[in-house]
C-alpha cells in the first residue's frame, strides 16, 4: 500500500486524472506481452514532462516505492510487470518529437514516441530511421532503447543501439543525468548511452533520446528462394555473406511456418518445401541490380528449387506477405504463443534449426521457426495453451533445453527481446556468476534502495 | 448484487475466445478510443484482461469493469487488425450481456428498451407523438446542416447539434409495400432501419425510387422492429431476442431474393450479430436467422454487385466534389469498400475525392456517444478535420448513425459541407 500522502504528492505533480489508484485501472498495468503471471501495481502515474519524472522518482526513492516504467507494454520478457507495492510510470503522454535536424541528421524525441510514427515523420523529411521491430506500430522509442530492439533490417543497418547518440535520464535520486551528444563522434566520459541501452528500466528512466538518422536507400529488390533442405538454405546465407554482399534483410521460414502461412493466407507457398529465404538488397540502383543478380546466382548454386524475383512494388509486397503473416498465422493455431529469440553465430544456424526440430519431437510440442537468418537470430515459436498446466511445464523444460543448445553453439539467450523476468534465471549459464555479481554491484551503487524495476535482468 | 462466482459462470461462454488473446498489444495501433486516451484499459487487450480476471474471480469491482468494457465504440477496428484473430466483438457483446445480467440494467435503459423499443408499435407511436411537440424549446443551430440544439433538454443531450425528427416518418409516407419484380426479375425485402424511418425518411424514399427505376420488386412489411443492436450493446439480451422474434415473424414467411438495408449498422447486425447472438444452431429460430442473414445486403453492394451499376463519365468538370466516409460496420465488418464509391461515381454530377483515413471511425458508436460525449467528439473532430481538408462539397456515407455524428461535428464548427447517404446521390442522378 502506498500512503495517501504520497498519492496526493503524485497528484500535485501530474494532476488528479493522471494518477490511477482504483482496482480496475490498476489491473490493466499488471501484464505485458510475456506469458507470465500478472502483478497488480499499487498505482499508475502518467507524467507529461521529464521534470515530473524526476520528482516522482525522488518521492519513490524517499519512500522505498519500486518504479516500473512502461511504454507500450509489448516486451516479451516481463520487463514491465510491476511489483505489488510499486507504481507503474507510464510514458505515453510524453510522445513529442522535439527536434528533427535534417542538417546534422539526428532526431531528439521524448520517450513515449511510437516507433512507426517517428519513422514516418523522418521519412517525410527524406531521411531514414532503420530499426523496425515487428511491434513498431505501437512500441515506444524508450522501450526499443531499453530492450535494444532489433528488426528485419538488422543485418545491414544494425539494431536500436546503433542509432542512440545521446540520452537523458533520471537516476534513482531523481536527478537528471546526460550521456552522449548530438555529434557523430563523442569520447566524453563513460559511455552512459551504451550502458543505458538494454537496461530495461533498472538503471534510470529515460526522458529524452537523440537518435541518428541516415539517408534512405535509392533502390531495392526482393526475392524469395525455396529449398528442399534446411542445410541448403542456411548454406546460402553463409555463401551470400562470404561473397561480401550485405542484404538489408535475409529472413528464414521453416516448413512448419510455411504451412501455417499457407493455411492462413493461401499465397501459394509449396507445402513440401523445407525452408524458404526472403532476401532484399538495397542501395544505389546499379549496385542493387548487380547484387540481386549475384544473390540469385548463389541461391541457384546452393540448390534453391525455385526463385521468385519481384519485378515491381506489388510483387515485392506479395513476397513479403509470407514473412509479415508468419506470426499471425502461427498465432491462430493455438491460444498461447511463446516467441523465443535465442541467437547463434550465423554459421551455426543449421545446427540450431536441427536442435529445435529435435526438441519439438522430444517434448511433442509444435514449434514454428522463422526469423532473421542473416544475423543468426531465429524465432522458434512455441504453440501451446497457458491454461494447460501440465503442458506449460513441458514448455518450460523445452525452453530451458533450447537455451542450452544456443549457448553450446556459442550463442546468446536473447538477440533482441531482452531478459526481463523470463530469462533472468538463465543469465548465469551464459555470463557466469562473476558477471552477475559485477552487474549487481553496479546496480547497487546506482540504485541503493533497489527501486528501479527491481528483479529484472539480474534477479534479486 | 450476487457473488462473483455467478458472474464467473456467466463468462464461461467466452472463456476460449478470451484465451486466444496473446496480449501482444497490437490493437493499440488502431483503437480510436485508445488513440485519444492512451489508457490500456480502453483498448481490446485491457478489456479482455479485465474479463479474464472477472472469470477467474480475481477482480472484485464488477461495476467498474463493466463501465470500462462499455467504454468502446464496438467499431471492430481491433478485431479486423488482430494478428491472433480474436473474436473481439463477440467477446464484447457476450460480456456486456453477462455483466448486465449480473449488475442489472439501469432503470433508464429498462424504460427505453423494455418499455419502448421492445414494442415496435408503441415505440413508433411515441416517436410520432414526440415529432409533433419537438418544436418546443429547440432552436436552429446551423442553417446549412439543418440542425437544432436544445437548451431545455441540454441536461439530457448536452450541446449536441441534431437533426429534428422527421415531420412525416417513412412509415407514414409509405406504410407498407409488396410489388412484383419488374425488368430486373428481382424482388427485395426492404428494411429501412429505425433512424431512416424516424429521422431520415428521405433516404428510404431515395431507396424506393432507385428500386422502382431498376425494376426491382419490393416487399416492405408494416410494423418492423429495431434490429436490436442498441439493446444488445447495453447487454439487454432479452429485448434483443424479442426484437429478433418480431422481425422474423415479419420477414421469414415472404418470398424475396435479398434483404436490403441502407444502414450499415443494420446490415452488419443482421448478417453477423444475429447468427452470433441468437443462441446458436440449437435455437428454434436458427434456420430463419440463417436465411435472413444470408440474404442481407447493403444497398450499394446490391446495386453494384447484383444490378451491375457502374461509374459514368462526369464529362470533365463535375458539379460537386464528394468525399466518402467508410462506416466501420460496412468496411471493417463486411468488407464493403468499393461499392458505395461506385455509387457516388454513378452520378455524373459527382466527383469522388478521397479523404485521409476514410475508414477511421467517426466516433458515434451508438450509446457510446450518449455515455462518452466528449470523447466521442474528440474522435469525431478528427473525422471532421479529414472531411474539411478535402475541400469537398458533400460528405457521403452509408450509415445514418455516422451521418448523425458527422452532421453534429460539422454543425458545431459551422461548416457548410453537406452530409448525404450515397443512395441519395445516386437517386439524384435519375430524374
Ligand atoms: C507482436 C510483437 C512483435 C515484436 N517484434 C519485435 C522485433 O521484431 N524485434 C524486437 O526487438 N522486439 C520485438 N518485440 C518485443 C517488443 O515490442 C520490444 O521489446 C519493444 O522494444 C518494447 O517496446 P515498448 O514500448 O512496448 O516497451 P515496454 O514493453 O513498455 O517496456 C520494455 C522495457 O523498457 C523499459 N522502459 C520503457 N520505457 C522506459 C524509459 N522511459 N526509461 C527506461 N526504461 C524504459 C521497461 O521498463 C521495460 O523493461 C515484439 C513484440 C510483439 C508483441
Ligand atoms: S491485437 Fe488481438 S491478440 Fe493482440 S492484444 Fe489485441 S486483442 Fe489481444
Ligand atoms: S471495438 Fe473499436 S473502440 Fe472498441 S476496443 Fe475495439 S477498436 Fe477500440
Amino acid at each position: 500500500m502506498i500512503s495517501k500522502t504520497v498519492i496526493d504528492e503524485f497528484k500535485t505533480i501530474v494532476g488528479e486524472n493522471n494518477v490511477m489508484t482504483n482496482e480496475v485501472d490498476r489491473q490493466n498495468y499488471a501484464y505485458d506481452a510475456a506469458v507470465l503471471e500478472p502483478v497488480i501495481p499499487a498505482a499508475v502515474v502518467r507524467p507529461s514532462a521529464g521534470e515530473e519524472i524526476g520528482r516522482i522518482v525522488k518521492i519513490c526513492n524517499d519512500n522505498l516505492i519500486p518504479v516500473t516504467v512502461r511504454g507500450a507494454g509489448t516486451n516479451l520478457t516481463g520487463g514491465t510487470i510491476p511489483l505489488e507495492d510499486g507504481i507503474v510510470l507510464l510514458t505515453n503522454r510524453m510522445n513529442k518529437v522535439l527536434e528533427l535536424n535534417e542538417e546534422d541528421m539526428y532526431v531528439r524525441v521524448e520517450p513515449g514516441v511510437v516507433t512507426a510514427k517517428l519513422a514516418a515523420q523522418v521519412a517525410a523529411k527524406g531521411l531514414f530511421y532503420p530499426p523496425d521491430p515487428g511491434s513498431q506500430a505501437v512500441s515506444t522509442i524508450a522501450g526499443n532503447v531499453a530492450e535494444n530492439a532489433g528488426g528485419l533490417r538488422g543485418l545491414k543497418y544494425g539494431v536500436t543501439k546503433d542509432y542512440v547518440m545521446g540520452i537523458e535520464f533520471y537516476n534513482a535520486e531523481g536527478n537528471l543525468v546526460t550521456g552522449g551528444s548530438k555529434t557523430v563522434k563523442c569520447a566524453t566520459g563513460y559511455n552512459l548511452t551504451g550502458l543505458m541501452t538494454a537496461s530495461e528500466g533498472t538503471l534510470g528512466i529515460f526522458s529524452e533520446i537523440t537518435l541518428k538518422l541516415v539517408p534512405p536507400p535509392k533502390a531495392s529488390k526482393a526475392m524469395m528462394a525455396i529449398y528442399d533442405s534446411v542445410e541448403a538454405a542456411t548454406e546460402t546465407v553463409a555463401a551470400i555473406i562470404a561473397a561480401k554482399i550485405v542484404p538489408c534483410t535475409l529472413e528464414f521460414l521453416d516448413n512448419f511456418t510455411i504451412n501455417a502461412v499457407e493455411d492462413f493466407s493461401k499465397v501459394g507457398l509449396p507445402r513440401d518445401a523445407k525452408a524458404l529465404l526472403l532476401i532484399e538488397v538495397d542501395g544505389h540502383p546499379a549496385e542493387v541490380e548487380e547484387d540481386a543478380q549475384r544473390v540469385e546466382d548463389i541461391c541457384k548454386d546452393r540448390g534453391a528449387g525455385r526463385i521468385q524475383v519481384a519485378q515491381n512494388e506489388a510483387e515485392k509486397t506479395k513476397i513479403w506477405e509470407a514473412r509479415r503473416t508468419a506470426l499471425t498465422a502461427l498465432a491462430r493455431l493455438k491460444p498461447t504463443l511463446i516467441l523465443e529469440d535465442a541467437t547463434v553465430p550465423r554459421s551455426k544456424i543449421p545446427a540450431m534449426v536441427a536442435g529445435i526440430e529435435v526438441l519439438a519431437k522430444k517434448y511433442d510440442i509444435p514449434i514454428g521457426t522463422f526469423g532473421h537468418a542473416g544475423d543468426g537470430n531465429l524465432h522458434p515459436t512455441i504453440l501451446t495453451d497457458k491454461r494447460d498446466k501440465a503442458e506449460i511445464h513441458k514448455v518450460e523444460q523445452c525452453v530451458s533445453d533450447l537455451f542450452d543448445i544456443a549457448l553450446k553453439l556459442d550463442g546468446t539467450l536473447s538477440g533482441e527481446h531482452g531478459i526481463g523476468i523470463a530469462k533472468a534465471g538463465f543469465m548465469v549459464n551464459e555470463v557466469g556468476q562473476s558477471s552477475i555479481d559485477f552487474s549487481r554491484t553496479m546496480k547497487k551503487s546506482i540504485d541503493p534502495n533497489s527501486i528501479l524495476n527491481p528483479g529484472k535482468i539480474i534477479g534479486r | 448484487m450476487s457473488n462473483l462466482n455467478e458472474l464467473s459462470q456467466l463468462l464461461k461462454e467466452i472463456e476460449d475466445q478470451l484465451a486466444d488473446c496473446m496480449k501482444c498489444g497490437m490493437c493499440q495501433a488502431v483503437c480510436p478510443v485508445f488513440t485519444e486516451t492512451g489508457d490500456e484499459g480502453d483498448v481490446a487487450r485491457g478489456k479482455i484482461f479485465l474479463l479474464e480476471r472477472l472469470g477467474d474471480q480475481l477482480l472484485h469491482d464488477a461495476k467498474g469493469a463493466k463501465k470500462r468494457i462499455e467504454k468502446c465504440l464496438l467499431c471492430g477496428t481491433c478485431g479486423a487488425n488482430c494478428p491472433s484473430g480474436v473474436k473481439i466483438i463477440e467477446i464484447f457483446l457476450k460480456a456486456r450481456a453477462a455483466l448486465t445480467t449480473y449488475v442489472g440494467l439501469s432503470p433508464v435503459k429498462q424504460i427505453i428498451f423494455r418499455g419502448m423499443l421492445k414494442h415496435p408499435k408503441r415505440f413508433t407511436g411515441l416517436v410520432d407523438l414526440a415529432s409533433k411537440f419537438q418544436g418546443l424549446g429547440i432552436s436552429k443551430a446551423n442553417i446549412d446542416q439543418g440542425t437544432c440544439c436544445s437548451k431545455m433538454m441540454s441536461g439530457l443531450i448536452g450541446d449536441r447539434h441534431f437533426k429534428p425528427l422527421a415531420k412525416k416518418p417513412l412509415h407514414k409516407i409509405c406504410p407498407e409495400l409488396d410489388t412484383a419484380p419488374g425488368k430486373s426479375g428481382i424482388k427485395v425485402a426492404f428494411y429501412p432501419g429505425c433512424v431512416v424511418d424516424k429521422m431520415n425518411p428521405e433516404i428510404g424514399e431515395a431507396a424506393l425510387k432507385v428500386f422502382a427505376h431498376h425494376g426491382v420488386g419490393v416487399f416492405m412489411p408494416a410494423n418492423q422492429a429495431c434490429c436490436g443492436i442498441p439493446a444488445l450493446a447495453s447487454g439487454d439480451k432479452q429485448t434483443f431476442e424479442n426484437l429478433l422474434d418480431h422481425n422474423i415473424s415479419r420477414f421469414s414467411n415472404a418470398e424475396f431474393d435479398y434483404i436490403i438495408t441502407p444502414c450499415a449498422t443494420c446490415s452488419s447486425t443482421i448478417k453477423e450479430i444475429w447468427p452470433m447472438m441468437a443462441g446458436g444452431q440449437d435455437s428454434k429460430h436458427y434456420p430463419a436467422i440463417k436465411m435472413l442473414s444470408e440474404k442481407t445486403m447493403d444497398i450499394s453492394q446490391f446495386l453494384v454487385d447484383v444490378l451491375k451499376v457502374t461509374p459514368v463519365q462526369g464529362g470533365g468538370k463535375a458539379a460537386k466534389q464528394v468525399t466518402y466516409h467508410d462506416p466501420c460496420h460496412l468496411g471493417k465488418s463486411l468488407g464493403v469498400y468499393s461499392q458505395p464509391r461506385t455509387l457516388v461515381q454513378a452520378n455524373p454530377d459527382c466527383e469522388l475525392v478521397e479523404m485521409n483515413e476514410a475508414d477511421y471511425c467517426c466516433g458515434n458508436g451508438g450509446s457510446f456517444n450518449l455515455q462518452n460525449y466528449d470523447l466521442s467528439c474528440e474522435i469525431g473532430m478528427r473525422k471532421r478535420n479529414n472531411i474539411v481538408a478535402t475541400g469537398a462539397d458533400i460528405v457521403a456515407t452509408s450509415c445514418p448513425a455516422c451521418m448523425m455524428q458527422m452532421t453534429d461535428m460539422l454543425s458545431q464548427n459551422n461548416d457548410t459541407i453537406r452530409v448525404k447517404h450515397v443512395i441519395e446521390l445516386y437517386a439524384d442522378s435519375m430524374e
